[in-house]
């Protein structure tokens, strides 16, 4: 009995189409989708390490209902009926007694969002949250302030890049492997690339130019490139002054950031810095100033992001090829999108959100998305209500927001957490309820509308049937919703039905996936005409003067804030990233990728270490204000000495989870909960820690 | 020397390990055997820029290879037909005496069954007209499978874009 199915993984968020090979009920082989440009049937060693994950017993087994306290790991077996009407019966509870306002749901976006959003509008509540803002909320509202448009409607056309400027964005590390075949194949036609990061990472080792800037200082460099720029007119000044509106208020702003000055903030040198403007703008508009894929460093985080995108808009590298692009829907293909459960009608929800994201108190951030590290926040201060529940669904808030000791003491004056995951999370740990959903081999999910060049559609489809007591997410949620009375907004009762259900009107059919596992609505790259872009602020322009910002009470411009530098000499700021073998906090547990990678540790630079007396390998203390913990030390030359770096995701506290559990350490547990006030992402690199020697 | 090349292309290598995982996935191994492992040197300042060297160690399947002339059993083996070296796990006694004599480390403990591991070339993927597990799988493609004869294209032909200047060039 074998066969090959055509899936998408979800080893990590980026979702690679793959293909599937199965033999007598077992998956025997995933490799990339050979039909997808980009991929080419290369998989990344998440992805690779698929089979590892599903066939591992460490992972949850059944429903379990806590018996002991929260986070002592004592659970019992329970059926699905029982599971649903134990959270049922206390959702039903709580809506009663405190409002449907009072549940909240956070959730890890994913292909059945649709639904979580739709479960959460039908029972009354406005609280939805996801992991995005962690990640890039300011990036969200930068984008929209500039063009009107959100950072998941902007793409970059890698390409046919000539040069790329990449901000501490790791790509050949934090990867996705459509990007990275891509840019591998620009930089082999001869592209160039700058790469600046405190740290030096395996993309620093691909670069022409590398900068260990003083860490914090990008928003600087960026004024003084910006300066460069607008002094010796190497911008484009036909497109400038055709879709830019506020260059001459931009002029004025950067004439006393000089890249002399810079030079005194970031440690470049001001001479590097003008050959970078002269030699990148040679070969605008393809070039790319990247935006990040994680922008969440620093309070100020949204002028930084707003400097590159602008810096983008300087080079005429918007809409162009080799530049960055708008994401083209179906709609521009002549075609139709799939349906979603969030487009039905539902009762009218008057409650403001627990984190007020759209409201004159905090009115820039993005509210489909809500800003997670507000939750603790919201609980703890009963500000602006008492929550009572929280559903986290593939999300993990104790090691994914800030200052994990707080984030736990709000979680202990909730009634009710609920945690749907593949995994025993830290989460899922410190649950009542963990309903383990079947992991993406084991199931068909949502439709993946792909908006981008050539818009498409992909399938998640099913390749074995679930190993242990599991359901699909969407099933889930349904079967809830079915016991407080709002099953008729889940007009389904499987995967397979809910995706006919999406498809209706679309012109496709299940059975067209079958050929190569997606739909394209069309075989051309679309391209906007540059003359008539159609940008969705008011202006109609790329705001630099931003009506967003600015009828929200906030400057276009502010003033640049000198970034301090560590008081004593035993202090650093603490900077995070990815490596190439785990996703987030969630991969950590699987067989072959823990093999490779089970434990952080604590990059320092050589001569500060010496001067602590911290030894390579040697365990060392790293304490902020807010917690502390032991990690192992990496001593080296390649990281700047007012930085120490750290992997997120690490040590772990969900026992079950044998091969992760407390290994190394959490960087949310040190990290402090502080964020930009105005676009809305948190600043992960804003804790200063101090380190020393055990 | 079997009559195949594994040609990495160190350029566009990340050193991300996938071709570990795709291994172990492929031959279903547990913790601790990899028959083909990527080390990572440096990074080191060249030039004024920081550079790492990921250096791909399969099994490179001498011409004379000690591990299967030092096997008691017989059970590392070459295979006739390509020259591919590999062992037949039936007549694997664990032994590790081809662990302790080739220069690689490339036979690799499996501590579940207590016999060796090592790199084939994937030769029943091979003799299904496929290529190997980490070629087919490489994240950038950086690893290439062929006839030995055919494998210095690939830097022969960048050698040559790279050292003509039309620019410069006088003619």
């Amino acid at each position: 009995m074998d066969k090959e199915v055509f899936s998408l993984c979800f080893m990590c968020s980026v979702r690679c189409p793959i293909k599937v090979k199965v033999k007598d009920g077992h998956v025997d082989w995933i490799e990339g989708n050979p039909h997808v440009a980009g991929i080419d049937g290369s998989l990344c060693p998440r992805g690779s390490a698929g089979i590892s994950m599903l066939y591992d017993d460490q992972r949850v087994q059944s429903p379990l209902i806590r018996v002991g306290e929260r986070g002592s790991g004592n659970w019992r077996k329970a059926s699905w009926e029982e599971a649903i009407d134990y959270v049922a019966d206390r959702l039903k509870d709580i809506k009663d007694k405190t409002g449907a306002h009072s549940i909240a749901l956070c959730e890890r976006a994913q292909l059945a969002t649709h639904v979580s959003k739709a479960f959460l509008k039908a029972l009354g509540s406005p609280n939805y949250f996801s992991h995005d803002a962690l990640c890039k909320g300011s990036v969200n509202t930068a984008c929209r302030s500039l063009f009107g448009y959100t950072d998941a409607e902007v793409g970059i056309h890698y390409g046919e890049t000539k040069h790329i400027v990449l901000y501490g964005r790791n790509i050949f590390e934090s990867l996705a492997v459509k990007e990275v075949k891509t840019l591998m194949a620009a930089l082999e036609k001869g592209a160039r690339l700058t790469y600046i990061d405190p740290r030096v990472t395996v993309t620093a080792s691909k670069a022409h130019r590398y900068w260990m800037i003083r860490p914090g200082t990008d928003l600087a460099l960026n004024y003084a490139l910006i300066h460069v720029i607008l002094k010796e007119r190497l911008y484009d000044a036909g497109f400038v002054s055709k879709w830019v509106h506020g260059v001459n208020e931009l002029r004025d702003f950067v004439e006393h950031y000089t890249p002399e000055w810079a030079e005194k903030e970031t440690g470049i040198p001001a001479g590097e810095i003008i050959a970078l403007a002269r030699e990148i703008s040679k070969d605008r508009p393809s070039v790319i100033f990247h935006y990040g894929y994680r922008g969440a460093s620093h309070q100020n985080e949204i002028y930084m992001r707003r400097s590159i995108l602008m810096l983008n808009a300087l080079m005429g590298s918007v809409e162009a090829k080799g530049g960055i692009f708008f994401k083209k829907g179906p709609g521009e293909a002549g075609g139709k999108a799939a349906r979603k459960l969030v487009s039905q009608e539902f009762p009218k929800i008057d409650m403001p959100r627990f984190d007020k994201a759209g409201t004159k108190d905090f009115p820039l951030p993005d509210p489909n998305h809500g800003v997670a590290q507000v939750f603790p926040y919201a609980v703890l201060n009963e500000d602006p209500y008492p929550i009572k529940a929280l559903i986290a669904y593939r999300m993990d808030p104790l090691m994914s927001i800030a200052d994990t000791a707080q984030t736990k003491k709000a979680l202990d004056k909730l009634d009710l957490i609920v945690t749907i995951d593949i995994n025993y999370s830290d989460i899922a740990w410190y649950s009542d309820v963990i309903l383990p959903e079947s992991t993406y081999l084991e199931r068909t999910d949502c439709i993946q509308q792909m908006n981008g060049l050539k818009p498409q559609m992909f399938l998640r489809k099913k390749a074995v049937e679930p190993r242990y007591d599991t359901l699909e997410g969407a099933i889930i949620l349904k079967r809830i919703g079915e016991k407080l009375g709002i099953g008729h907004y889940f007009p389904y009762e499987t995967m397979e039905d809910l995706v006919n259900w999406q498809l209706e009107g679309t012109g496709f059919t299940q059975t067209d996936f079958e050929k190569k596992g997606f739909v394209a609505y069309g075989s051309d790259q679309i391209f906007w005409d540059r003359e008539n872009l159609p940008f969705k602020t008011p202006s109609k322009k790329i705001e630099f003067k931003s009506s967003l910002l600015e009828n929200a009470g906030f400057e276009s411009f502010p003033e640049y804030q000198p970034v301090k530098a560590p008081e004593d000499n035993d202090r650093f700021r603490l900077v995070v990233g990815r490596s190439a073998i785990h996703t987030h906090v969630s991969t950590q547990n699987v067989p072959y990728l823990n093999e490779l990678e089970s434990e952080n540790k604590l990059w320092i630079n050589t001569k500060k270490a010496g001067q602590l007396g911290i030894k390579n390998n040697a365990l060392v203390e790293v304490a902020s204000s807010c917690g502390k913990g032991r990690i192992k030390a990496f001593v080296t030359d390649f990281i700047h000495p007012e930085a120490v770096f750290m992997l997120h995701g690490f040590g772990h506290e969900a026992g079950r989870a044998k091969r992760s559990f407390n290994k190394g350490l959490s960087d949310a547990l040190i990290q402090e909960n502080v964020y930009d006030k105005i676009g809305g992402s948190p600043a992960y690199h804003d804790t200063f820690v101090s380190v020393k020697p055990l | 020397m079997s009559k195949y090349y594994l040609f990495q292309d160190t350029r566009t290598c990340i050193g991300c390990h996938a071709c570990e995982i795709q291994c172990k996935s492929n031959k279903n191994l547990p913790r601790g055997a990899k028959p083909c492992q990527i080390i990572q040197v440096g990074p080191k300042m060249i030039n004024g820029l920081p550079k790492m060297s990921f250096i791909f160690m399969p099994c490179y399947h001498c011409e004379d290879p000690w591990c299967v002339s030092t096997c008691p059993t017989g059970a590392m083996q070459k295979r006739s037909s390509d020259g591919i070296v590999f062992v037949d796990k039936e007549l694997c006694v664990g032994c590790k005496t081809c662990i302790s004599a080739c220069p690689w480390g490339a036979p690799q403990w499996n501590p579940e069954t207590g016999k060796v591991e090592k790199c084939d070339y994937c030769k029943d993927r091979l003799d299904a007209g496929l290529k190997p597990a980490c070629v087919t799988l490489c994240t950038t493609g950086c690893l290439t499978f062929g006839l030995a004869e055919d494998m210095t294209q690939t830097r022969r032909v960048r050698h040559a874009e790279a050292s003509a200047s039309f620019e410069n060039s006088s003619f």
